[in-house]
């Protein structure tokens, strides 16, 4: 069986390379201990001979189930792939924006709200609200405050943490009048009809209301589930249901494994993803190849076959 | 024993009693006792689902860490009450604490 693996990160390996590369892991059997990184540049060269593909950088957004049974599967970049198992190995789910919680703000979304700054150019000459006290708020502000006609930064405490230079600059930048700073603020509400024209902040002075073109919160990045919801999955809190038999879940063709999947008695941990993983890939050859036998062989009697590319 | 109270997000009071000595966070101990929290990343203060506000007893917890205070600091709405549950270690700091589910 051939695999290609579709990753949001730019690179593999999930929260291992992602969040704690240089993280000792102490529960791999065979190593004492293992740096993550290190755990998936052994486990790239595992798979190397096998030649799997790779589609990085994209977001599976949706499965389609075609007439021959096979499934079709579409990425935020509009590559499609099509295969006969699809096998979910999502961890957390994917970093999605943390929402604020603001009246009317999901009515504005792409109408002036914006959760993340891809092109600066769009708020070049506009009115903008920023609002947030991470190191994205602070430097955003301190780079849209050349580009567009006025910057206002909302953040709920008075002062900043991390990134002291940063912190420095933007109250400095306020001091000589080129950004707007409301401390201990927080929006509470959006108006407009049709586009974003208008926001309510409360200010320790009291309700304050601001003209602008576009509101940006920067909350920082939480784990969602994302587009696997709506896949027809039973979910249960957020994790996808699956017969520990070999890890398939309610939809045929559709298998769960690794941190993503729950089950009783599920461990998090990185040692039962292997094993629900080569369950499932037994289940998985039955499944594409019914007619053809499968005999377990053992590595060490036959070696590994290489797969043509 | 230990004994602390949890609010959940209907403002239902429960008594929580846990031994001495066990090394868990109350994190795990509201998961175990299915209470509704996600604590999607698993204890490493990433995705703050596991959320709490102390109603009582925040002064003698251990103050937060840094990779706490900067998660914490991310969340739109916050105050100084507010702790990650999957950083709060369970020992006899917890004695007498009232825990809110959520902010």
């Amino acid at each position: 069986m051939h695999c290609h693996l579709i990753d949001y990160l730019p690179q593999t390996g999930g929260q291992l390379s992602e969040i704690y590369p240089q993280k000792p892991i102490y529960d791999i059997p065979g190593y004492p201990t293992i740096n993550a990184q290190e755990l998936v540049d052994k486990l790239m060269e595992q798979i190397a001979p096998f030649h799997p593909k790779f589609t990085l950088g994209e977001r599976v957004e949706q499965l389609h189930k075609q007439d021959d049974g096979t499934w079709l599967i579409v990425t935020n970049e509009g590559t499609e792939i099509t295969c006969k198992v699809v096998v979910i190995a999502g961890g957390l789910g994917c970093f999605e924006p943390r929402k604020p919680e603001v009246d009317r703000l999901e009515e504005f979304e792409g109408k002036g709200v914006h959760y993340m700054v891809r092109n600066p150019e769009l708020f070049r000459g506009r009115k903008v609200v920023i609002a947030g006290g991470g190191d994205s708020a602070l430097d955003w502000t301190i780079f849209l405050a050349d580009v567009a006609e006025r910057i206002t930064l909302i953040h709920r405490g008075d002062t900043f943490r991390g990134a002291p230079d940063a912190a420095e600059k933007v109250f400095e930048l306020a001091k000589i009048g080129k950004i707007d700073l409301l401390l201990k603020s927080s929006v509470a509400k959006l108006d407009g009809s049709g586009h974003l024209d208008s926001l309510t902040v409360a200010t320790p002075q009291g309700e304050v209301r601001i003209k602008t073109d576009h509101f940006i919160p920067l909350f920082g990045l939480s784990p969602k589930l994302g587009p696997i919801e709506h896949w027809g999955l039973n979910i249960d809190k957020s994790a996808i249901e699956v017969n520990t038999l070999d890890y398939s879940t309610n939809v045929e063709g559709i298998y769960a494994i690794g941190d993503i999947n729950t089950y009783p008695g599920k461990l998090k941990l990185i040692l039962c993803g292997f094993h629900e993983a080569a369950l499932m890939a037994q289940s998985a050859f039955k499944y594409v190849y019914p007619h053809q036998r499968l005999s377990f062989k053992y590595t060490t009697v036959y070696g590994i076959t290489e797969l043509q590319e | 024993m230990i004994n602390f109270i949890v609010e959940d997000r209907n403002g239902e009071r429960t008594p929580i009693e846990v031994p001495e000595g066990i090394s868990l966070s109350l994190m795990e101990i509201l998961k175990g006792s299915d209470y509704d929290i996600l604590a999607t990343c698993g204890g490493m203060a990433l995705c703050a689902t596991c959320l709490v506000k102390v109603l009582q007893g925040h002064e003698q917890l251990t103050a937060p860490s840094d990779a706490e205070l900067d998660m914490l600091d991310t969340l739109p709405h916050y105050d100084e009450n507010n702790r990650l549950s999957c950083q709060i270690k369970i020992d006899e700091r917890l004695e007498g604490c009232v825990f809110r589910i959520g902010g």
